[in-house]
């Protein structure tokens, strides 16, 4: 196993262990890249995952404080937690379903595609979906895409049943089991889908693809890539030319150490990577690193979630299985039509029994309550996820009045829904209904967004310095050697599950870093 | 779980730690009656009162009413409260005082009033920090243990049992089957 010295100034630090910077770590450690992998989670693997939803949640998720802000239902509902996602090796790999799609060629020109929207800072991303489209093969074949590279799709559950006949009777005609990173034969030493159930509590067959049991094992393998868990990064510090050198974590003990870089990325996911940044404020970067656009922080968005519920005269028994077992991508298309800009897709969901009770419907009680869970054994579901419009007012700040346990300024994440969000949501929860109508649903129910799972565009990609924080290969406009590799890069926000675009990105931006180094650019 | 060595001599009154039992019998059409060893159910107090928790009780079954539901699982969310009681002053305070408003809002005794008034005085207290702590206990309680699951027919933890691939995961036969192009079979 690599080992590599604290004053090591030749190694590249990256910060969290998820899809971005366990792929990049990898990627780079493939190419006789020196790599030091810092990770705030500890490393849980199949065997110390849990089928238990809330004692999981316990394990995986990132519980750090945090605080809301904003006329969004999250900061009612879930004021101290407005995400899920995890701080574990793997990151969110750990939680994720597994839905793998591709952008449209048009979500990358959101701005040109959807013209100016009022209220909306749309802009298009400096890349293009021929840019991508090689590196996107790649990571779907990383993932073992079903679907893709000759991998058969996943067989349907219960849940996915109901959601095809509602949708065959609805004239939708892009109704399947997915695009999914989910082995259905095995595959890549990893076994097959046993349709478990959990998803989202750890795959404990490693059916599901993850950083965690894929790349970062197969990093460290080559001898360039050293793993330190319980390592919780709390600045980035630079010299006086203005070029980062190092990051300052936090130990398993809680004793602070200094791990000196030739290049940082920073993977924390959007809200800690933004904060990150602005926690590393100095007198040179008063508003903190790679910030002279101000768009540190900016145009969080988080796809406009929401769910529906249907209950049936007969059982579906959703929890048997895969929990993104199927989709409908008709509505992933821009169509002005319906009412707004910009596409969803519907995608089945369920929720055992204790985490149906906490997010069917947050706070409610008595008899009309009670009626849903005595009928959970009949009840289908779906997820709606859209495109959010990017607002430079929804924003990742620092709350001073709020400190965590390391007594640094925890994160604040302000967010209104744009009209447009309003109307592309109303519309997905109406067309969800009418896929459970057409079948037989003899009740439906709308739930609100859960604590936001999908958590974009802090860091926005920008051709122009000015308007984002990143260049086209995540490279920061201001410091050179400073990287973002997670999904804080996103300049819109597009309809799809954002994973297989995270990797995507990452493995392009380990060809560019390799080939830096290797011309002594960075 | 039941505990079934408690002394039948126990009583009520006399109690040389913590405050009362909270008794009960699993019916024995109850899918738990299969699984308990024993129908008796009790639950040892440590700070609550008998009144009191018997109150609570009542509350979280008008919160979340489900009539065949045992009150078992409903004790569940009366032990977590007592826990919390036993641990820290101010909770027990907080119960104490809602429990009292409850009774107040029943006009006597909430335990023993008649549905529409308890649920009146359940409405009447919503908003209440007292209301909030029971509601989120409920909700984290009531549906989060096996007698649970067995009731409202969740499978939970699938590992140790191969997972759904089978036992039925795609046993649904009231709708005609996808199309293999859209479900393609299972490959073993």
């Amino acid at each position: 196993m690599a080992r590599f010295d604290l004053n090591d100034d030749s190694v590249v630090v990256i910060i969290g262990s998820g899809a971005g910077g366990g792929t990049l770590a990898n990627e780079l450690a493939q190419k006789g890249v020196k790599v030091v992998l810092l990770e705030a989670g500890a490393r849980q693997s199949s065997a110390t995952f849990v089928n238990d939803e809330w004692a999981s949640f316990k394990q995986l998720a990132w519980l750090d404080k945090r605080t809301t802000s904003g006329s969004w239902q999250v900061a009612k509902d879930f004021p101290t937690l407005p995400a899920w996602l995890c701080k574990t090796v793997g990151g969110t790999t750990t939680h994720w379903a597994g839905a793998s799609l591709r952008f449209h060629e048009h979500e990358f020109r959101a701005r040109t595609t959807y013209g100016s929207v009022a209220g909306a800072d749309l802009m298009d991303w400096p890349l293009t979906l021929a840019d991508l489209e090689p590196y996107y093969a790649k990571a779907e074949s990383k993932l073992g895409v079903t679907r893709t590279n000759g991998i058969p799709g996943l067989p349907g559950n219960n849940n996915f049943k109901v959601m095809y006949a509602g949708a065959k009777k609805l004239g939708y005609s892009e109704c399947h089991t997915g695009r999914m990173a989910i082995n259905s034969r095995p595959r890549d030493g990893r076994a097959s889908c046993l349709q478990l159930g959990f998803c989202f509590q750890g795959c404990k067959s490693g059916a599901k693809w993850s950083t965690l049991y894929t790349d970062i094992p197969k990093g460290e393998a080559t001898g360039n890539l050293e793993l330190r868990t319980e390592a919780q990064a709390l600045t980035i510090e630079h010299n006086d030319s203005g070029k980062v050198t190092g990051v300052v974590y936090a130990d398993a003990k809680g004793n602070h150490q200094r791990q000196k870089a030739r290049i940082v990325a920073v993977a924390g996911n959007s809200i800690e990577t933004p904060r990150l940044l602005l926690n590393s404020a100095t007198s040179k970067y008063p508003d903190g690193l790679a910030n002279s656009s101000g768009q540190v922080g900016r145009h969080y968005m988080r796809h406009t979630t929401g769910s529906v519920y249907a209950i049936f005269e007969q059982p579906v028994n959703m929890f048997r299985g895969t929990t993104m077992a199927g989709i409908i991508m008709d509505e992933g298309r821009n169509d002005p039509s319906r009412g707004f800009v910009g596409g969803y897709e519907m995608e089945t969901i369920s929720l055992g029994l204790p985490f149906f009770a906490a997010f069917l419907s947050p706070g409610a009680w008595g008899s009309d309550f009670a009626y849903w869970m005595d009928n959970y054994s009949h009840v289908a579901g779906m997820w709606l996820v859209g495109e959010d419009m990017p607002r430079e007012t929804n924003r990742v700040t620092l709350n001073t009045d709020v400190k965590d346990q390391f007594g640094l300024p925890v994160p604040n994440v302000h967010y209104d829904d744009h009209p447009n969000d309003i109307a592309l949501r109303n519309h997905a929860y109406r067309q969800g209904e009418r896929v459970y109508e057409a079948v037989g649903a003899i009740k439906t129910m709308r739930t609100p967004p859960y604590p936001s799972t999908h958590n974009l565009g802090t860091c926005r990609m920008s051709a122009d310095p000015k308007l984002g924080v990143v260049n086209k290969h995540g490279q920061s406009h201001d410091i050179p050697n400073l990287f973002i590799s997670d999904g804080s890069q996103y300049t819109t926000g597009a309809a799809e599950n954002p994973t297989l675009t995270i990797v995507t990105l990452a493995i392009r931006q380990a060809d560019y870093i390799a080939d830096a180094m290797s011309k002594q650019m960075v | 779980m039941p505990d079934t060595s408690s002394d039948s001599t126990l009583t009520r009154g006399q109690m040389l730690h913590g405050t009362g039992i909270l008794v009960g019998t699993l019916a024995a059409s109850s899918a738990l009656a299969t699984l308990a060893p024993t129908r008796t159910w009790a639950l040892a107090l440590h700070a609550l009162s008998q009144g009191e928790s018997t109150t609570i009780l009542q509350f979280a079954r008008v919160l979340y009413p489900h009539r065949k539901l045992s009150s078992a699982v409903y004790a569940l969310v009366v032990k977590d409260m007592d826990d919390e009681a036993a641990h820290d002053a101010s909770i027990a305070a907080l119960l104490r005082d809602g429990v009292a408003s409850l009774d107040r809002a029943a006009g006597g005794t909430f335990a023993s009033a008649a549905p529409a008034v308890q649920r009146a005085a359940v409405k009447s207290i919503q908003g209440t920090p007292f209301f909030s702590k029971v509601r989120g206990a409920c909700i984290s309680a009531l549906y989060n243990n096996e007698m649970a699951f067995a009731h409202f027919g969740y499978g939970g933890s699938s590992w140790a049992k191969g997972g759904y691939i089978h036992r039925g995961f795609n046993d649904l036969t009231w709708l005609k089957e996808p199309p293999a192009s859209a479900s393609p079979p299972i490959r073993d």
